[in-house]
């Protein structure tokens, strides 16, 4: 392999750092005559809309306007879940905060705000229900009010499992341990806040969607659904994407609404997301929480598992995943990488006035993450346990292993990920210098998490959670042009992940080419292969599976045409440094000379092979799973609860690295997401539904001064689950991150049996567990 | 509500830009709608992230919170300013060469941001670079090769 494993500057940069990079944004800005709009939105959490008044003339469009649109509906096909419809725009009822009841349309985007300000809903509010538990009270408020809800008040799924043993396994324990794990809400928050731009071409009939988002086919297909129209009158255009998270792979009611206005007054409209919309009512994340139980006898070993796990969800559901991501992400994939085989769980999703809930960097493992992990510390501590030997106690380090659910985890490295962690740390040492902080009175913590990544999952991992849009496999068309270069069209959607790069890296070696000659077109629905988009750390392992299935078979291609060239066999054939030649000769033909002959000359093609140098191949693997282990050393402030990061490590396992610069980079911003997503980011809400923390003044992302040095050491378990060898990595940071930061917290705290199990820790919440232990112990408050 | 425009010359990258704007229009709005420099990004559009950050008079500012109106005289320089032709300016080479980008929109606010510094302090030490770094927010590198990237740029340009 020539240019696989290398660290290749990425061919995406040079446009970037120039500010050529043309953001949806920049599209809008620099297209002469485009109208933009602004969404005019529910000031209250939950009402009935009376009456919208327009000012008199005022473009002002509502869902009256667009008599034929459909509702926006995704289903599970389980007995256990209720379908949510979501109207376009608002007409009778809102649901929540934000939630979009008309769109005004002006020549610029001040005064599309200045007249949507002008706009009057009136509505008639109704008692809100915003916590997850209390909306499962028969007295709470209806979310859906009309809609059937057999499994209790806006409960819309209730999903359960137990394996046969589990009460006996807690009979038999020496210790349970019982924790109540909070992660409240947060947002995924990309720099660049979403945003489209809808043109109808009134010549052709045809409307373009450019558009910040991670899934344009699905979209696509989306949009004709919902608006009923041929798919074939939609193009969806996905620019430059300035980060998404998961954030921009739902379709947004926005963006439905805005091709709709578009078609109907024959413009060109953009709306361009600010943000405060995106903070109040784009997608949020996260809010869960999960009562755990576990049975573990005098030396360590985890024996049971009992969760009851409730996700808050919000409104609605997203498209097309479903709001079950949530609580079936976390009831398969709870029990990680720990031996387990006596496992209950029950895991509801539950309706409420709050913004509707998409995927965020993670989906659920980061919490089902803290949970165990925060479970480990918990029972090393009451058993006087090293929080290492618990783990490595339990542990997988057999495989092919099967967690109690059923689901497969091949080869990874956990054992060995956490061992170089305690070496990287010098763990002995740490202590050592804790104990002296301790005597100083100050209080250091050391905290470890060790994760699996389930990655790279196609087809038949979506199907088992039975939805009806079943996501899954990648295509990648291939073509060699007369030239010799190498164009690759892909149905993934990459958008800051260097994926053009690394898979021009990988098709390079399989070609015998240059990886500049390699162009990789995505993100247009006319021009690229249906597929699924990038999210779910998928695009390295399924993308670039097909490429190499692709490339293998354009290769195949090459071989045949150089040995009927050169009257050899094709078995003798090898590709490399730009030709094809007669292994252990120097008889060879270059590649352009065969490209030439197959596109130019296609009479001298050996028979009955056709013109033209195209290939396609689909890769849909049952998925892997990357792993690490993360460990943060803490300092914590009794006075102020603030947290200081001293060091983070970690010690990752992605497989196969194609691009090492590529993925140490992920790791780098997942980890600090996670570090984020510990500390000091929430979304809070104040009783009535009003968002408190609507700018960056409130809602509080990490500067470059929160972060300490992330420091990485590669590990790379090449495994036949992959056929690159690659596993995903693009979430494993922001999994573990919060797990280590709220176990080093904990182990700071211990000396005053403080157990930190909600994120984000920040300083208030940090206080409070002090001041109570503090009150416990002396007897009245500090 | 729409406001009476008022006619102004820009001076960016050391080009004139004749745009008649409402007094209300932002900078960062004008550079991008009215001269067409695109490559300055709006992040959160109330001055905390830092996307927008242009020089004007060579001391960095949120383009997002000065009105247009407010910079008549005054040498506004933008990212697409950075570069000399095909040549890259040295901390546009070094954010491509230590992978100080990813999806690359916050990007231009941090290579002018660090621009600035570097020219302004060219001995600064690590500590005061992280701080001065501390005013912009990325989402995806982690800062970890932002500060590898300003760092190198801070060498070659001693150099």
């Amino acid at each position: 392999m020539r240019w696989t494993g290398r660290s290749l500057r990425r061919f995406e940069d040079p446009a970037l750092v120039r500010g050529l990079g043309r953001f949806v944004a920049d599209v809008a800005d620099q297209h002469r005559g485009t109208l933009h709009a602004a969404f005019v939105r529910s000031p209250v959490p939950a009402g009935e809309i009376r009456s919208i008044e327009a000012p008199p003339g005022a473009p002002v469009l509502t869902a009256e306007s667009f008599p034929g649109i459909r509702t926006m509906c995704a289903r599970l096909d389980r007995p256990d879940f209720v379908a949510l419809e979501t109207p376009v725009l608002a007409s009778d009822a809102v649901r929540h905060p934000g939630e979009p009841v008309a769109l005004v349309v002006a020549g610029s985007r001040a005064e599309a705000e200045d007249l949507a300000e002008q706009v009057v809903v009136d509505i008639e509010a109704t008692r809100p229900v915003l916590d997850a538990t209390a909306a499962t009270d028969p007295d709470a408020p209806t979310v859906h009010a009309g809609l059937d809800m057999p499994m209790g008040n806006n409960v819309v799924l209730d999903a359960r499992f137990a394996t046969e043993g589990l009460e006996a396994a807690f009979e038999e324990a020496d210790e349970i341990v019982a924790l109540d794990i909070r992660a409240h809400r947060q947002n995924a928050l990309p720099i660049e806040a979403r945003g489209a731009l809808a043109a109808h071409d009134r010549g052709t009939g045809r409307t373009t969607l450019t558009a910040a988002n991670q899934m344009p086919h699905m979209l696509r297909t989306a949009l004709a659904d919902i608006l009923d129209i041929g798919e074939a009158e939609l193009r969806v255009v996905t620019p430059e994407v300035g980060g998404a998270f998961g954030q921009k792979m739902c379709v947004p009611r926005e963006y439905v609404a805005l091709v709709a206005a578009a078609r109907l007054l024959g413009a060109t409209i953009a709306w361009i997301e600010d943000r405060s919309e995106n903070l109040l009512a784009s997608w949020h994340s996260r809010d869960h929480s999960y009562l755990l139980r576990g049975a573990f006898n005098r030396s360590g070993m985890l024996l049971g598992l009992d969760a009851d796990i409730v996700c808050n969800i919000g409104a609605y559901s997203n498209y097309p995943v479903t709001f079950g991501v949530e609580p079936l992400m976390a009831m398969a994939e709870l029990p990680g990488p720990y031996r387990l085989s006596q496992y209950r769980v029950r895991s509801r999703a539950v309706t409420t006035n709050m913004c509707p809930i998409a995927p965020y960097r993670g989906v659920s493992r980061p919490v089902l993450t803290l949970a165990m992990e925060r479970l480990m510390d918990t029972a090393a501590r009451r058993l006087d346990l090293d929080p290492v030997e618990i783990r490595r106690a339990n542990l997988v380090s057999e495989f092919p292993y099967s967690m109690p659910t059923g689901l497969p985890v091949d080869p990874g490295s956990y054992v060995e990920t956490l061992d170089a962690a305690v070496e990287a740390l010098d763990l002995e040492g740490f202590r050592r210098r804790q104990q002296q902080a301790a005597a100083e009175g100050r209080y250091l913590g050391v905290g470890f998490s060790v994760f699996g990544e389930r990655t790279g999952y196609g087809t038949p991992a979506f199907a088992a959670r039975a939805m009806e849009i079943t996501p899954g496999y990648e295509t990648v068309q291939l073509e060699m042009n007369p030239s010799g270069d190498v164009t690759a069209r892909i149905g993934a959607s990459p958008h800051g992940q260097g994926l053009a790069t690394a898979l021009s890296q990988l098709l390079a070696d399989e070609l015998g080419v240059e990886p500049r000659q390699v162009a990789v077109v995505h993100g247009d629905t006319d021009t690229t292969p249906y597929g699924w988009g990038t999210f779910a750390s998928r695009s390295m392992v399924i993308a670039g599976g097909a490429a190499k299935l692709a490339a293998e078979r354009l290769a195949a291609q090459l071989r045949e045409i150089a040995a009927h060239h050169l009257e050899a066999s094709p078995d003798d054939i090898r590709l490399e440094d730009g030709s094809a030649v007669v292994a252990g000769t120097s008889v060879g033909v270059t590649l352009p000379e065969i490209a030439r002959i197959a596109h130019h000359s296609s009479h001298l093609l050996p028979a009955p092979m056709e013109p033209g140098l195209s290939v396609s191949a689909t890769y849909d693997p049952g998925g892997t799973f990357s792993n690490a282990c993360h460990a943060a050393v803490v300092e914590v402030d009794p006075d102020t609860g603030h947290v200081r990061l001293e060091r983070f490590v970690v010690i990752a396992d992605a497989g196969l690295e194609v691009n090492p610069m590529i993925v140490e980079g992920q790791i780098h911003g997942g980890v600090t997401q996670g570090i984020a997503n510990a500390l000091y980011e929430e979304l809070v809400t104040d009783d009535d539904g009003n968002l408190l923390t609507a700018s960056l003044m409130d809602f509080l992302p990490p500067t470059v001064c929160e972060v300490p040095l992330i420091e990485v050491t590669h590990v790379q378990t090449i495994t036949d689950a992959s056929i690159t060898g690659a596993k995903g990595v693009g979430e494993g940071g922001a999994i573990g991150a919060p797990a280590a930061v709220l176990n080093a917290i904990s182990d700071a705290l211990s000396p005053l049996g403080i157990e930190v199990d909600e994120m984000p820790a920040t300083p208030s919440r940090v206080r409070e567990l002090i001041r109570r232990a503090q009150s416990t112990t002396t007897g009245g408050p500090t | 509500m729409s406001q009476r425009r008022v006619e102004l010359t820009l001076t960016v990258n050391g080009q004139r830009y004749e745009a008649a704007v409402e007094p209300r229009k932002t900078l960062a709005d004008t550079l991008r709608e009215d001269c067409g420099l695109t490559g300055t990004h709006l992040g959160c559009e109330h001055g905390v992230c830092g996307a927008c950050t242009v020089l004007v008079d060579d001391e960095p500012v949120r383009s997002c919170l000065m009105f247009a109106v407010q910079c008549g005289s005054q040498a506004i320089r933008t990212v697409e300013g950075l570069a000399d032709g095909d040549r890259l300016h040295p901390i546009q080479q070094a954010f491509w060469e230590h992978h100080g980008l990813q999806c690359g929109f916050c990007t231009p606010g941090f290579l002018m941001l660090a621009t600035s510094v570097l020219e302004s302090r060219p001995d600064i030490g690590d500590e005061e670079l992280r701080e001065v770094l501390a005013s912009n927010l990325c989402r995806c590198t982690g800062y970890q090769n932002i500060i590898t990237s300003v760092h190198a740029a801070r060498d070659q340009m001693r150099s």
